[in-house]
């Protein structure tokens, strides 16, 4: 088994780091400072911590006029209070003039669990996304959201950055990995499908190449951290050498990585073999419930063999729906 | 120029702003005038050579549409040429229809969506604090504005952080879009929100010279608060006709009426 780490653990670590390295970063958090870890941060920075209690609208605003002093700043909050409830701040106030302001938006999607819907934020992704100049990044692990939270933090511009509650398997190794804005990570390697995945799913993605290999089909697991730009270079070989996506995202599949995929593939000048090209995991334009975080999943489709089952019989037009597991 | 004179200047320029684009706020950029003249021609440490230096007084307009008042100030202060406040809103002009840090001389903080400028402000505000840098920050706000919920989250955070180094002026001109204040979305009793609110709550007349700079000092010698300045103003101020007038909020005058605006203008000054 991976070691589990949750990426908002790993948020607050490489908060320290960049607090030291740059005496010009502050830190805002909206009264969830010991949810989203910028707790630490306070800890050991106490004078360059805000808590702005709870008003993220406000939040954004000072954050945007903070770094228009000359200053970085990280604002954090849950999703939904962040892309969701202060949209308009992080729009106006933040991306249109350009503000050094990087907003890193904990307990995204429905891993959430028991708090339901109204916590479940699965439209920021489109949100941002929507935004011009807007970078969005969806890390995969912890080790990841470190890099993208030290690419955040020397990019001169706003990022939007978008990690979950749960903990989640380390994918990569400290030191080695290097996140590279609007480029992807290929993880191993299949003919017959990609599955291209953001947030949580580094393991439902293998699960699902696994079940494929005893039926007799290979995926190739690329795992999409930069949401905007994306890596097209990634989409068009995925497309040319496998015929067939699969995006996995804790969101909603209209606006998010399927949706940003999708766009990409429709520009993309590459032969078509008139089959279908895509297959979107997400919330199917609904939104969450109540559970366990895999409850919901499991309600929710992201289910190994139910995932591999529509792979199938997209690539098996004689498939009847029994499957070796 | 003398501040009085800096006032009729800038009030010449916002109808010229407006009449030439044929849009734009008249009302509520000719009742805040007379606190931007006496904060840029008097007040605030700023260096036009300078624009940025980090060190300089910052001013948010939260009414940026209120920003042919700005505009003319910054233009006669030599931020840009007085010539192209005539390309207020127009297509390639990077004089935009609201506040545009990034591309206008002078402009500290984008607005336009309001209640955001008064939060920004609380943001240099605060850094100047945490950095132990002296400059202050002043913003004006709208008496319909404020019923925007962030501005009270944002003087929550003023009074909280005791920023000090913060003057908030509302402009109480008594009149948003759709009619009198008081009918539409009454804030009153308006000084003693502020002052529960924990502010240095000062009244005062927004168009008497010697009251601004008063409120400029007794804002100044508070230590432990921020500032809110209620200036009780006209809306559409030395224009006859406009004065007043909710419905002069967003309309541009014709040219009869821009010439009569101008000539009173010059008759009053």
């Amino acid at each position: 088994m991976a070691e589990m780490k949750a990426q908002r653990d790993a948020y607050g670590e490489v908060l320290i780091e960049l607090g030291k390295k740059y005496d010009n970063l502050f830190v805002l958090d909206a009264d969830l400072t010991k949810s989203t870890k910028t707790a630490d941060f306070k800890k050991a920075f106490p004078e360059r911590h805000i808590n702005c209690g709870i008003a993220e609208g406000n939040m954004m605003t000072v954050a945007a006029g903070i770094a228009s002093c000359g200053n970085i700043a990280f604002a954090s909050t849950f999703a939904m209070f962040a892309a969701g409830r202060a949209y308009e701040q992080i729009r106006n106030s933040i991306a249109y003039p350009h503000n050094n302001v990087k907003v890193v938006a904990t307990h995204a999607g429905l891993t959430v669990g028991e708090d339901g819907a109204t916590h479940q934020c699965l439209e920021d992704i489109a949100l941002m996304r929507a935004v011009p100049g807007m970078v969005v990044l969806a890390p995969s692990d912890a080790v990841q959201t470190k890099e993208a939270c030290r690419f955040a933090a020397e990019y001169d511009g706003p990022v939007y950055i978008r990690v979950g509650r749960l903990p989640i398997p380390v994918v990569y190794t400290e030191g080695e990995y290097k996140f590279e804005l609007g480029k992807s990570e290929r993880l191993a390697d299949g003919k017959d499908v990609t599955l291209m995945f953001c947030g949580p799913f580094y393991q439902l993605a293998m699960d699902v190449k696994a079940i494929l290999e005893k039926n007799g089909l290979t995926a190739r697991i690329v795992d999409m951290p930069s949401i905007k730009p994306i890596d097209t270079v990634a989409i068009k070989d995925a497309i040319t050498d496998t015929g067939l996506i699969v995006t996995i995202e804790d969101h909603n599949v209209f606006g998010g990585l399927g949706s940003a995929v999708s766009d990409a593939l429709a520009e993309l000048d590459v032969c078509r073999h008139n089959g279908k090209e895509i297959i979107k995991i997400g919330a199917q334009d609904k939104f969450g419930t109540s559970g366990t975080p895999a409850e919901i999943l499991k309600a929710y489709g992201f289910d190994a063999v139910e995932i591999a089952k529509q792979i199938i019989a997209t690539k098996c037009p004689e498939f009847a729906g029994e499957i070796q597991l | 120029m003398e501040t009085k004179v800096f006032a009729k200047e800038m009030r010449k320029l916002i109808l010229e702003a407006i009449y030439n684009s044929k849009s734009g706020h008249p009302g509520g950029s000719l009742s805040c005038t007379d606190i931007l003249a006496v904060l840029y021609n008097e007040e605030m440490r700023r260096d036009v050579n300078d624009p940025k230096n980090q060190d300089r007084d910052r001013f948010v307009l939260s009414k940026g549409h209120a920003c042919p008042a700005m505009y003319s100030a910054l233009a006669l202060k030599g931020y840009f040429p007085v010539e192209d406040i005539k390309t207020f809103r127009k297509i390639d002009s990077y004089l935009e229809g609201h506040p545009d840090m990034k591309h206008i001389p002078g402009v500290d903080m984008t607005t336009g969506s309001l209640g955001q400028g008064v939060s920004a402000a609380c943001g240099m505000a605060i850094s100047a604090k945490k950095q132990n840098k002296d400059f202050r920050v002043y913003t004006i706000l709208g008496d319909g504005e404020i019923e925007e919920g962030q501005c009270w989250e944002a003087f929550m955070f003023a009074a909280h952080y005791k920023l000090s180094n913060l003057c908030v002026f509302i402009d109480s001109n008594g009149l948003q879009i759709d009619g009198d204040v008081n009918e539409v979305m009454s804030s009153a009793p308006l000084a003693d929100k502020m002052k529960a609110f924990g502010f240095n709550t000062l009244e005062i007349d927004g168009h008497d010279l010697d009251a601004i700079r008063g409120a400029l000092k007794a804002a100044k010698e508070c230590t432990d608060k921020p500032t809110a300045v209620i200036a009780k103003t006209v809306k559409g101020k030395g224009v006859s006709f406009m004065e007043n007038q909710a419905g002069w909020h967003g309309v541009a005058p014709n040219k009869e009426q821009y010439e009569q605006a101008i000539q009173e203008v010059e008759a009053n000054g």
